[in-house]
């Protein structure tokens, strides 16, 4: 259950602002990749762009390809909502739905779908994605209250658990623990540990150290300036990227020269 | 060279001057006292209005002065701002205080199980009551809703979720504005004529009444519906996106449940509004004495054309009239109320889950 990405020359407009210029890198499989860089260097529109969430908002187009096992996203005939029941998305603020209970945030994905599943089936779905999550001892005598009773922290797990209820080949997370408080970040990364011994993670992350201890592969994105398009500077092991990064910009980064 | 002598920017103490707590109920009450004196001094019998406005003048000067001399400057334009906008909030009461007290204390004499059971058929003088007419604004309120409701509604899905910005959702949102600042005669005009268009001039049923009602509550749906869809997060957009669930399924089951408590009661309000409507009904769906629960012939009569018919054209014994007239006015205010009551039983019911 986890596939590869590979993206070959990919340009992101907003309208005619170019704000992602000529990536091409490739995400591996049951690993975690990590971008990081300065605000507004492309990180969240690229994230955005795997599983066609950018195209949400008016406007924003797309050149290049982002093949998913070697099948191109951006192909004729591909249809977008096909595509995010395949690359799941956690999104920065946690934002499970307000009219449903926890059960119900859950199984969203596939009652939302009109999925027809026994109850034993689904009982055991929610069960198995809040263990997924660890969420599942937390919450587990009061599945029917509402997810929005959940601190910050248990409601991005629950957004995690309703990611993973559908199986998703790639999961991507776009600054999941910003928002969170260290101990509920401790949580996340722990998960996202686990998590990728089954799936392929993205995830997207202001905070260096995060992005040391949970990833496998480092992606750093830079821009020249303001109105500049945001690039794809270095990408390499995390070791190696964190250690004895190839160009000096990186190693300025990353050690906190500027950013 | 000499030393120049600032002004200190504070003083170092942190206590000031307080007037004690009972300094504003008295001075009301002795401001009133000698306006009342004042204007009983002007006038013959002194007039409630002359007084409290004087009163109100006096007040103010009195607490300007005193505020000033014991806690300073800052609190008396406190006080001053204070007490202006609370004067304004009880000022905005009075015109509401008095319809009630009015409508109740004329209405209530006939509010009797006759006015509900008895239409005026055959009725000359007294007796009779208001069912044509509460029968007949139900429906008629009831088939504008239920023509209103869908359009409007997804008028302001599209609005909201569809348009975004584009030519055609400019275009519609303008002459839905231009369109909640149409007379409601006009509404009437619209709907006579088009009924004399459809089945012959003369043709006046409740069915018309409806589409005049229509004209005026779908522009308020569409604008209170379109900012309640509005104020839904995105974000909850993007978490159903992001699972896969395609656009509209999305928008029926997480964006208007989410929205749902302010949806019914916009929607209420809208109902509330045009319920009271006169002139369109008087030419769209006419007079009559008698009770008629068919929408699609003849006259139809109507709660606020009852109050009207009933003041307007009294027999000779004005007083059962005049009664009626009342009665009927205090029913319309009872049903607003009472929608208004079920419109927010239904926003609480159906309001997103809160609370560990």
């Amino acid at each position: 259950m986890s596939k590869r990405i590979d993206v070959t020359d990919l340009n992101v407009y907003y309208g005619k602002f170019r704000a992602v210029e000529d990536v091409t890198m490739t995400i591996e499989p049951k690993s975690v990749t990590a971008f990081i860089g300065p605000s507004g260097c492309g990180k969240s529109t690229l994230l955005r762009t795997l599983n066609r969430m950018h195209e949400v908002i008016n406007g924003a187009t797309v050149e290049g390809e982002v093949l998913l096992d070697g099948e191109n996203l951006y192909g004729p005939g591909v249809d977008p909502v096909r595509v995010r029941r395949q690359i799941g998305m956690v999104f920065q603020r946690p934002n499970p739905f307000p009219t449903m209970s926890i059960k119900e945030n859950v199984l969203a994905g596939i009652t939302l779908n009109n999925a027809r599943l026994p109850a034993a089936r689904k009982d055991e779905i929610v069960e198995n994605s809040l263990r997924g999550a660890n969420l599942w001892e937390e919450v587990k005598n009061r599945l029917d209250l509402p997810g929005s009773g959940l601190s910050g922290g248990q409601q991005q797990r629950l957004c995690i658990a309703r990611a993973i209820a559908m199986e998703p080949e790639v999961l991507l997370m776009d600054e999941p623990c910003s928002a969170l408080d260290p101990i509920s970040t401790l949580a996340i990364e722990d998960l996202i540990g686990q998590l990728k011994n089954t799936y392929t993670i993205v995830i997207v992350t202001h905070n260096m150290q995060q992005a040391a201890r949970v990833s496998d592969t480092t992606a750093f994105f830079n821009i020249a300036g303001t109105g500049a398009p945001g690039k794809l500077i270095e990408m390499g092991d995390t070791d190696k990227i964190f250690s004895t990064p190839d160009l000096k910009v990186t190693e300025d980064y990353i050690s906190g020269r500027f950013g | 060279m000499s030393a120049v002598t600032l002004r200190p920017l504070r003083s170092d103490t942190l206590t000031a001057g307080r007037l004690p707590r009972w300094s504003v109920p008295v001075a009301i009450v002795g401001s009133l006292l000698i306006g009342y004196l004042i204007a009983d001094g002007l006038q013959e019998s002194p007039n409630l209005a002359l007084v409290a406005g004087l009163g109100f003048v006096l007040f103010l000067v009195t607490m300007e002065v005193a505020t000033r001399l014991v806690e300073g400057r800052r609190q008396a334009s406190d006080r001053r701002a204070t007490h202006l906008v609370t004067a304004a909030f009880v000022l905005a009461l009075v015109p509401l205080g008095s319809v009630l007290w009015e409508a109740i204390s004329q209405g209530i004499g006939r509010l009797d199980a006759t006015f509900f059971s008895y239409s005026m058929r055959n009725v000359v003088g007294a007796g009779g009551g208001a069912a044509h007419a509460i029968t007949g604004t139900l429906w008629i309120t009831g088939l504008a809703a239920l023509i209103s409701v869908p359009i409007g509604l997804m008028t302001a899905i599209y609005l909201a979720e569809y348009g975004s910005g584009n030519r055609t959702a400019k275009a519609i949102t303008f002459f839905v504005d231009v369109m909640t600042g149409i007379p409601s005669i006009v509404a009437g005009l619209f709907a006579y004529s088009l009924m004399a268009m459809i089945f012959g001039p003369g043709s006046v049923f409740g069915f018309s009444g409806s589409i005049a009602l229509s004209v005026l509550m779908i522009p308020v749906v569409v604008r209170s519906c379109e900012e309640l869809l509005r104020l839904v997060p995105n974000e909850l957009r993007e978490a159903a996106y992001a699972l896969g669930v395609p656009k509209w399924i999305t928008i029926v089951r997480i964006v208007l449940p989410t929205a749902i408590s302010g949806l019914v009661s916009g929607i209420i309000l809208a109902i509330a509004r045009v319920i009271g409507e006169t002139a369109p009904l008087m030419i769209a769906a006419g007079f009559t004495a008698s009770l008629n629960n068919n929408l699609l012939d003849n006259p139809m009569m109507t709660l606020p054309v009852f109050v009207y018919d009933s003041y307007a054209h009294p027999g000779s014994d004005v007083t059962p009239y005049l009664d009626r007239a009342w009665a009927g006015a205090l029913t319309l205010i009872l049903i607003v109320m009472l929608l208004n009551l079920i419109g927010r039983l239904v926003a609480r019911r159906f309001a997103p889950k809160t609370g560990r």
